[in-house]
């Protein structure tokens, strides 16, 4: 009974740790891009939110 | 699939709410000091200009040339055009910081309501603006600062501990974790964030602290809201979730 419900737990949090991990991923690129890219673009049109969320900048 | 898709939703719509109260905070704390620092960034611009002119031999005869290609990189028009892409700036990292502490809160347990996201705002604020803050405040435009590589290292190295450290102090009850988190929560201040080598500059320091205490107040309120809106649309975008879990469990208990 108890290694019955400790196996489904774990297949629970298995499922889950694909689609937690994509997401995880997705938001850090997101961040990563507007907040650290080097591109010279990318920090000339995100400038005054890197300054203003204290973002490593220039 | 129905996990991914729910907390994308959350993410989106928390980011795109906070991140517009964010941008309206804004305009009217942190740019208009950014703009005044541009003023002094550009009237003491021989100053930046003849340190470029003169690590620019060393690095060979293509700097300049290279270095007069980055002055002409393009730039929204200040205004309105400026305004836009800061908030566009805005919302895309919200929802980039929304997508995380959905996914870090669901690894461990989920939010359990607004109160729960709320508490997760003021941690991601804690990891992510306030410890990096501590060694590298936030900078205005014409101040001098270390290479960008080393202090995007420290930054992401630190806002890292910090969140691990939180999450060891809230999801265990060991001594050795507890003490694992002091440490973590520390060491980076211990290290040190990468500093200038000279630390004057045109920019007033009356102006800079205005703006460091802009940007905390700011952040702090965006974090908050970030994370309780998190909270609260978390556990509205559940549906397909509890079915597909429990069909899990059918095929695992058989």
């Amino acid at each position: 009974m108890v290694t019955k419900s400790a196996a489904t737990a774990v297949s629970v949090s298995t499922s889950k740790i694909i689609p937690l991990s994509m997401t995880a991923l997705m938001g850090l690129f997101i961040v990563g891009f507007v907040g650290f890219s080097h591109l010279e673009v990318v920090h000339n049109a995100a400038h005054d939110t890197r300054h203003s969320l204290a973002f490593p900048c220039h | 699939m129905s996990l991914f898709r729910n907390i994308v939703f959350t993410a989106v719509i928390a980011g795109l709410l906070s991140g517009l109260l964010l941008t309206v905070m804004q305009s009217f704390s942190t740019v208009p000091l950014i703009l005044q620092a541009e003023v002094f960034e550009n009237a003491g611009g021989e100053a930046g200009h003849s340190h470029s002119h003169d690590v620019a031999p060393a690095a060979g005869a293509a700097a300049p040339a290279d270095h007069h290609h980055e002055e002409e990189a393009w730039a929204p028009a200040d205004g309105f055009e400026r305004f836009i892409y800061t908030a566009a700036a805005n919302a895309l990292s919200a929802i980039g910081f929304g997508l995380v502490l959905v996914a870090a809160s669901e690894a461990l347990g989920g939010f359990k309501g607004w109160r729960g996201g709320l508490m997760f705002g003021i941690a991601g604020f804690l990891a992510v603006s306030l410890a990096p803050g501590l060694g590298l405040p936030p900078e205005l435009p014409g101040m001098p600062a270390a290479e960008l590589g080393p202090r995007q290292i420290w930054w992401v190295s630190t806002a890292v501990c910090t969140a691990v450290a939180l999450g060891l102090l809230a999801y265990t009850r060991s001594a050795v974790f507890a003490a694992l988190a002091i440490v973590l929560l520390v060491a980076p201040h211990l290290i040190g964030a990468p500093l200038p080598p000279s630390h004057e500059t045109a920019v007033p320091l009356e102006l800079h602290a205005r703006f460091v205490n802009a940007v905390y107040a700011t952040n702090l309120v965006f974090w908050a809201l970030l994370g309780a809106a998190c909270g609260i649309l978390r556990a509205r975008f559940r549906a397909g979730e509890e079915a597909s879990a429990g069909s899990a469990v059918k095929l695992v208990s058989r």
